[in-house]
């Protein structure tokens, strides 16, 4: 008998399930069911609740383009394994795993095109590929995003969802952090715009680089944003968090949004505060 | 002195050549030859263990309690240092020093994290983990160094930006993000060096130099081999492994094209001369200082965005 007993079967963790197959969802918070039709049709978002299911860049880009024909960018761009790295897998294998699971070629994927007749490059990661981690890839493509806004004159949405720096990448994923943050500095320069959406999770290298780097920083209602996890937090200081800590409304609150914006009035939102820049700088 | 567990044969050794010491003195030197014998072999002990750490090892030195910290070296460097406070907006973070000096003749900005000697001076400096001020406070200081035209010479050592309640809430992100995006675009030269510890965004975030370098004994990473190891292993005991893994050590770095030297420190690490080990840092700093100089602002700007954007690995299809 040990001297001890861990009380819980599992330990919590509060990053997003995948979203469930089947015609009916369970809302996780709530615990209501809900038809999956229901559901797609007010773009993952429970109407009762207004909780929002993680969605990916399929997803995304479906929302907010005007059209499904958009150019895709940095698509050419794959990831490697340059440190060989080997944790309980190796990461080469967990990257060919991943992609055959998840259908995609890393965490980030970047298109052009109208919303609301608006020219926009919007970036979008993917929390279901490696819990959204930044890594060479990731930097280099939200790189070429940037570049190319820059290039074009044509406004830059990032979408995160990440835990942050990719591990399996070590020191050049935390370079990434500056590559990214270098960029936009010059797109700045070149005043072309740069939103900054937040979903849930958004922490760590993503956060302390180009997610807090908008010209606006936005989010969506109930997402978790922050540098240390909330579990790391609590370990260092030694006692339970105050509720609703690091969560969208929290960091409007405290000064670091612009404002929170829920799904179904996300495009809507974007081009309108898109129209007044882009009204002003044709003048 | 403290000795690391590796360090243990070098301990008894010397500890064997104290007592021989003082009897030596006192029934005159006819143990003066076997002495010699042991401090020679002393030496030969530290350079092969010091010639063959494993990168555990090297991250256990980078932390070793005797190794000199910023203000260290400031003081071995520089002349005429002005310690300069405060944010302006909060406070004043004690995990971050900086101020006006002269080095060789150079006017210049230092800056760098600072952990704390003993246990009551750990706690006043956080143990090295800057709040969201200590950036914001490194941050004004570059903007002072930029308006008077002096290179910023930064000194990495720190086991990460602090994960506390109150820096979230005063936005530890936004302060590292925002110094990332104001060093890219700094207009005078930016010169970093890794003396200790280079912990992940809370290192780089005064960390975006146009040169880099690292001393022989330190390590920077995207984590730290602990965390790793709790994260990907699901518990502590896997450091060691972490620590090969992530590559962290100034010759992976090198060989990964992240910095630009290694400067060499004092047989058996920095911590065993704080004189010497200043002196290759400063003789490293004056090089970098005399080339950098030479570029115009816009070169320098340009510079530093190219350096960082070559970095990483992946492949086009």
């Amino acid at each position: 008998m040990p001297w001890f007993q861990r009380k819980d079967s599992n330990i919590q963790t509060d990053t997003p399930k995948e979203m469930p197959e089947g015609v009916w969802v369970k809302v996780p918070t709530t615990g209501e069911t809900l038809h999956r039709r229901e559901l797609e049709d007010n773009m993952w978002v429970c109407p009762q609740s207004n909780y929002h299911f993680p969605i990916g860049s399929k997803e995304y880009f479906s929302i907010l383009f005007d059209e499904e024909d958009i150019i895709e960018l940095g698509q050419n761009i794959l990831p490697t394994d340059p440190l060989k790295f080997v944790d309980r897998k190796k990461y080469d294998q967990r990257l060919v795993e991943t992609q055959k699971k998840t259908g995609l070629t890393d965490a980030v994927r970047v298109g052009v095109g109208k919303m609301k007749g608006v020219d926009v490059v919007i970036a979008c990661m993917d929390f279901r590929f490696i819990g959204g981690s930044m890594g060479s890839v990731v930097g280099e493509r939200i790189g070429i995003a940037i570049d190319y806004s820059r290039k074009h004159r044509i406004p830059l949405i990032i979408i995160s969802q990440s835990g942050g720096a990719r591990m399996m990448e070590s020191v050049l994923s935390l370079m990434q952090l500056a590559k990214t943050s270098g960029k936009l500095a010059l797109l700045s320069e070149a005043k072309v715009p740069f939103i900054s959406l937040m979903t849930n999770p958004t922490t760590g290298g993503v956060t302390a680089s180009y997610a807090m780097l908008g010209d606006f920083n936005i989010a969506e209602p109930g997402a978790l944003i922050g540098f240390a996890g909330p579990r790391v937090i609590r370990q260092t200081i030694g006692r339970d968090l105050p509720e609703g800590f690091q969560t969208s409304e929290y960091l409007l609150e405290h000064g670091f949004l612009d404002f929170i914006v829920a799904r179904p009035s996300m495009k809507s939102k974007l081009a309108r505060l898109l129209n007044v820049l882009q009204h002003k700088y044709e003048k | 002195m403290n000795y690391l567990d590796f360090e243990k044969p070098i301990a008894e050794l010397e500890k064997k050549i104290a007592e021989l010491n003082t009897i030596s003195v006192a029934e005159n030197d006819v143990l003066v030859p076997e002495i010699k014998r042991l401090r020679k072999r002393v030496d030969e002990l530290r350079i092969s263990i010091f010639e063959n750490l494993t990168s555990w090892q090297r991250v256990q030195v980078a932390r070793h309690p005797d190794r000199p910290y910023t203000l260290d070296y400031i003081f071995k460097m520089c002349d005429r240092f002005m310690e300069l406070h405060g944010d302006r907006y909060y406070g004043d973070d004690k995990a971050i020093v900086g101020g006006t000096a002269t080095l060789d003749g150079y006017s210049v900005m230092m800056i760098g994290q600072q952990k704390g000697r003993d246990t009551k001076m750990r706690q006043y400096r956080n143990f090295g983990m800057p709040n969201p001020e200590g950036y914001r406070k490194a941050r004004r200081l570059m903007k002072i160094a930029e308006k008077f035209n002096m290179p910023v010479i930064t000194l990495l050592d720190t086991p990460g930006a602090f994960p506390g309640l109150e820096a979230e809430e005063r936005g530890q992100a936004e302060a590292i993000a925002r110094n990332l995006k104001e060093m890219a675009v700094l207009r005078v030269p930016i010169i970093t060096v890794i003396i200790g510890e280079g912990a992940s965004g809370g290192a780089l975030g005064i960390g975006m130099g146009n040169e880099v370098y690292m001393m022989e004994n330190t390590w920077y990473s995207v984590i730290s081999p602990e965390s790793c190891s709790s994260i990907l292993w699901k518990t502590w005991d896997y450091k060691e492994e972490a620590a090969s893994a992530l590559k962290l050590t100034a010759n992976d770095l090198m060989e990964l094209k992240i910095i630009d030297g290694i400067i060499k420190e004092p047989l058996g690490g920095a911590h065993r001369d704080h004189e010497a080990a200043a002196e290759a840092v400063k003789k490293q700093l004056l090089v970098s200082i005399k080339r950098l100089k030479k570029m115009k602002p816009d070169q320098l700007v340009e510079h530093r965005i190219d350096k960082y954007s070559q970095m990483g690995d992946w492949i086009e299809a």
